[in-house]
């Protein structure tokens, strides 16, 4: 059998094994999320209170758009192909990506990418500056010269994360087990192959537009300046066109990990099964038609605001139907709350939460108040901290046993999980209330007015941020030293991946199981 | 172990629903929760129409929230629940699809009103053209032959060096915008450089200011009263400091104010034929680098965002293309024109400054008029 792992540095160059491949994945993601997470904390302490104490205007903007970059692209996305990685063949019973090499190769294009962005801020000018929105023209004309290191570091995000959802589909598409019926498939494998789908469709769409700026600064065209005949507010419709899907993007893949996760210790299927696929389908395709409102104060015509705000308020049905189900498939359960039933609950009610700051936000009209304040800031940040963070470290925590065959310490899983609901309520509530009082995002001082709600927020970062730290040790811990894992590692656990080993061989499903 | 569950799953949701609670318990008035009322028709309906969507989300979450905390009460298996196994039911998943269909239809109602109204700028009783800069705006009266710039006027001493905040820190300007009240005000927003967002929260005006578009905003103000905003784009390094003020008076007060702003006006365009010493156009020149040139350039000439002014190629070169540089700037570059947002005597005074401070030591100096006549073409 020379099928095991290549020993030392080459098993990870030259691996095309999923787990392998999976696992590089969340380690780089959270990797990133550290780094993120510290240029989030230099933001949160600058604004602890009012005036200039720590970093220039200039940083504090570098700042927040490296901030933003890294979570959106180097965090939350790889992640989640991470755990697609890992699980999708498991759940589905075959035995490695569609396309392995493809796969190395995805994965091993994104650490240069990033080394690229972060290089920037060593550049003469600094790293990019104009948000990580990079409106045109303060990300063109008016742009750092490392915007170009930033154009290259997004064409090659893009490159990977388009072969990686070529392989995610052609691996659902063609190497399901036996019986496993599309129907059948866990809902974790459908959002992901939904996402792969808009990813496909939006990530050209982002090269686009960033190829369009490169012209514009080095090649000497203007589209989007107008003194040339060019126009600002075509870069926004580009960008949000890919931009809105994008968010659903970092949102799908989380339903499947929590419709995983409620049924199994609430030891009940998931209730509602296909109005679950359908729901997610409908979403999918509503992202494609409300991309302009994120764009209600530029100064559509009427008819225009008219059609967004209504496509927008759409999206709460579907999205409705899932919270309804996930309710449904806890009601009358018979529940137990590890870990990570606790962030998959928890990601219900704050991603709800955040679900009702978007309905709030959706009333054009209203929006005129809300646009660019703190209130977008704790809306999206409620919807992608308790939405996709909660969700992926929910789904660490549920699979981690099944990865490395060790349990994790439950005390120590729950006081991170009370430390990080804590820590993300401290800090992202109280921006409801400052964005109401009137604060706009992305300015580094502010009148005291404002000054209350800051200084809460701030700490209430610090301490989310000391419980990654926690995290970080805790899965360290299982990885070392935890105790044995069982096959099915969860009593109410339900599908192929807890069928095979704790942990789970580097080979699985050589032979294709039958589903019945 | 199911013990040590329940208990974890109590104790620190009270603690940090205590921790949330405390302050605003505590708190004064600085504790704002919520959205301003403002002073305009359309300001209390968009209050209206917000404080509606919350509640409507406010009762949905309190069912949800409700059924769900139920449930987490109730089914656990460590109170011997059983797991029941239905899994499916299509007349409820049309219910809940339906009703909330329903509640956003008429949600729909009056939010569309109310945008028309927001939309409806005709018969205006005056405009104003509102132009943003980094990191300032100009106030162009159309037809009333006045515009100025606005700029932050809170001391940087404020922001960088800890001196007492002053009560309307980084929400104060130097020269505010003036409308009378009652009177319907039509605002035409664009911008020069990047993109910047005109909002008065007061008035729930908020309009995008880009570059190469001319959108149109406007408001009806009774109240007299001074009201402040804030740019809301990112527009880059001084975003944060580039406030609105809003002063609204009485018709009289208005006019008073318009005669009195036009007389200052033709003032300074008098002083383009005067021929200003050195030392008055150093002096003058060091305020008018300060607020114009350092936040880019450095207060001292270092360089910033912008490059150096300490012995840099334009300082210490040809005076004329000096001239150039700060009335027309540097096209596909951050240098702004300049020639608008100076008049002749700051702009002589301000290039004086240049060539003289910072060590540069240049020696020469240039008037008002020579700026007069560069503008003119001569």
């Amino acid at each position: 059998m020379a099928h095991g792992p290549d020993k030392g540095l080459s098993r990870w160059l030259f691996t095309t094994n999923h787990k392998d491949i999976g696992s590089m994945y969340l380690w780089f993601s959270f990797l990133m999320f550290l780094v993120g997470g510290v240029m989030a904390l230099i933001i949160r302490a600058e604004l602890f209170e009012p005036g200039m104490q720590i970093v220039d205007p200039n940083f504090f903007n570098q700042m927040t758009t490296m901030h933003g970059l890294i979570m959106v692209f180097g965090a939350v996305m790889p992640a989640f192909v991470g755990l697609a990685n890992w699980m999708v063949p498991l759940m589905i019973g075959a035995p490695d990506m569609a396309l392995p090499r493809m796969n190395n190769w995805s994965f091993w294009i994104l650490p240069f990418a990033f080394a690229m962005l972060g290089s920037t801020l060593f550049m003469e000018g600094g790293a990019p500056n104009f948000g990580w929105t990079f409106y045109a023209p303060l990300s063109t004309t008016y742009a750092p010269p490392s915007v170009t290191f930033f154009i290259f570091a997004v064409h090659i995000m893009g490159a990977s994360s388009i072969m990686g959802s070529i392989n995610i589909i052609a691996t659902i598409l063609n190497m399901r087990a036996p019986g496993m019926t599309l129907m059948k498939m866990p809902l974790f494998v459908w959002t992901w192959l939904i996402t792969a789908y808009l990813l496909i469709a939006v990530m050209p769409v982002l090269a686009g537009v960033v190829t369009m700026m490169l012209m514009d600064i080095h090649f000497g065209t203007a589209f989007f300046d107008a003194a040339g005949g060019g126009d600002p507010v075509l870069f926004q419709h580009i960008f949000w066109f890919f931009g809105h899907p994008e968010v659903y993007i970092m949102i799908l893949p989380a339903f499947g990990v929590v419709s995983a996760i409620l049924p199994t210790f609430a030891r009940k299927p998931l209730f509602g099964y296909s109005s679950m696929v359908y729901a997610t389908a409908a979403i999918a395709f509503l992202s494609f038609i409300v991309w302009a409102h994120h764009m209600f104060t530029v100064g559509m015509p009427l008819f225009a605001e008219l059609v967004f705000m209504y496509a927008t308020m759409l999206i709460a049905v579907p999205t409705g139907v899932k919270v309804f189900n996930w309710v449904a498939t806890m009601w009358k359960g018979s529940m137990t709350f590890e870990t990570p039933m606790l962030f998959a609950i928890a990601f219900v009610i704050l991603f709800t939460i955040g679900g009702f700051s978007g309905l709030m936000l959706a009333i054009a009209p209203v929006d005129f108040q809300y646009h660019d304040t703190y209130f977008v800031v704790a809306h999206f940040h409620y919807v992608l901290v308790p939405g996709a963070i909660f969700s992926i470290t929910a789904g660490v925590y549920y699979w981690l046993p099944k990865w490395c065959g060790h349990m994790y310490n439950e005390v120590l899983g729950k006081t991170h999980f009370w430390l990080a609901f804590a820590g993300l309520n401290i800090t992202f509530f109280p921006m409801h209330f400052s964005g109401l009082a009137g604060m706009p995002r992305r300015i580094p001082d502010y009148h005291d007015l404002f000054a209350d709600w800051n200084m809460i927020s701030s700490i209430g970062a610090f301490l989310f941020g000391a419980a990654q730290i926690l995290f970080l040790y805790i899965v360290i811990r299982t990885i070392v030293s935890g105790r044995k894992a069982t096959q099915e590692v969860w009593e109410g656990s339900h599908g192929l991946e807890w069928t095979v080993p704790s942990p789970a061989p580097y080979h699985t499903f050589d032979t294709p199981p039958e589903v019945k | 172990m199911l013990s040590n569950t329940k208990k974890l799953l109590g104790t620190p949701l009270l603690a940090s629903l205590l921790v949330l609670l405390l302050p605003a318990l505590a708190g004064a008035s600085e504790w704002r929760l919520n959205m301003t009322q403002g002073v305009t028709e359309v300001s209390q309906e968009v209050y209206s129409l917000h404080m509606i969507i919350f509640w409507i989300c406010t009762v949905i979450g309190v069912v949800v929230f409700g059924a769900m905390f139920y449930t987490m009460i109730m089914h656990r298996k460590s109170k011997g629940a059983k797991a029941a196994n239905f899994h499916h039911s299509t007349q409820v998943e049309i219910i809940w699809t339906v009703i909330p269909s329903l509640i956003l239809i008429a949600m729909a109602v009056p939010a569309t009103s109310t945008l028309k109204k927001i939309y409806d700028t005709d018969d205006a009783d005056m405009s104003v053209l509102v132009t943003g800069y980094q990191w300032k705006w100009k106030y162009e009266y159309l037809g009333e032959d006045l515009s100025f710039f606005s700029n932050l006027s809170t001391p940087q001493s404020q922001i960088y060096e800890g001196e007492a905040r002053g009560e309307n820190y980084l929400l104060e300007v130097d020269n505010p915008l003036v409308i009378p009240a009652g009177k319907k005000v039509k605002f035409l927003v664009t911008a020069q450089d990047v993109i910047h967002s005109w909002w008065v929260p007061d008035l729930a005006v908020k309009r995008d200011a880009i570059p190469g578009y001319v959108h149109e905003a406007w408001t009806r103000v009774d109240k007299e009263g001074i009201y402040r905003g804030q740019c809301a784009e990112l527009c880059g390094k001084d975003h944060g400091f580039m406030p609105i003020e809003v002063h609204v008076r009485s018709q009289s007060d208005y006019n008073e104010w318009l005669t009195q702003e036009k007389a200052k006006a033709a003032e300074i365009a008098a002083l383009t034929q005067k021929t200003f010493s050195f030392d008055e156009l150093m002096a003058e020149g060091e305020a008018v680098y300060q607020r114009a040139c350092a936040a880019c350039h450095g207060p001292g000439g270092e360089g910033g965002v912008g490059p150096a002014i300490i012995k840099s190629k334009v300082a210490t070169g040809p005076i004329d293309i000096h001239i150039d540089v700060i009335v027309n700037g540097i096209t596909g570059t951050m240098m702004q024109a300049f020639g608008e947002q100076l008049n002749e005597v700051e702009a002589a005074a301000v290039i004086t400054y240049q060539r003289n401070g910072f060590n540069n030591n240049m020696g020469d100096e240039i008037q008002p008029i020579d700026v007069y006549n560069f503008k003119q073409g001569n």
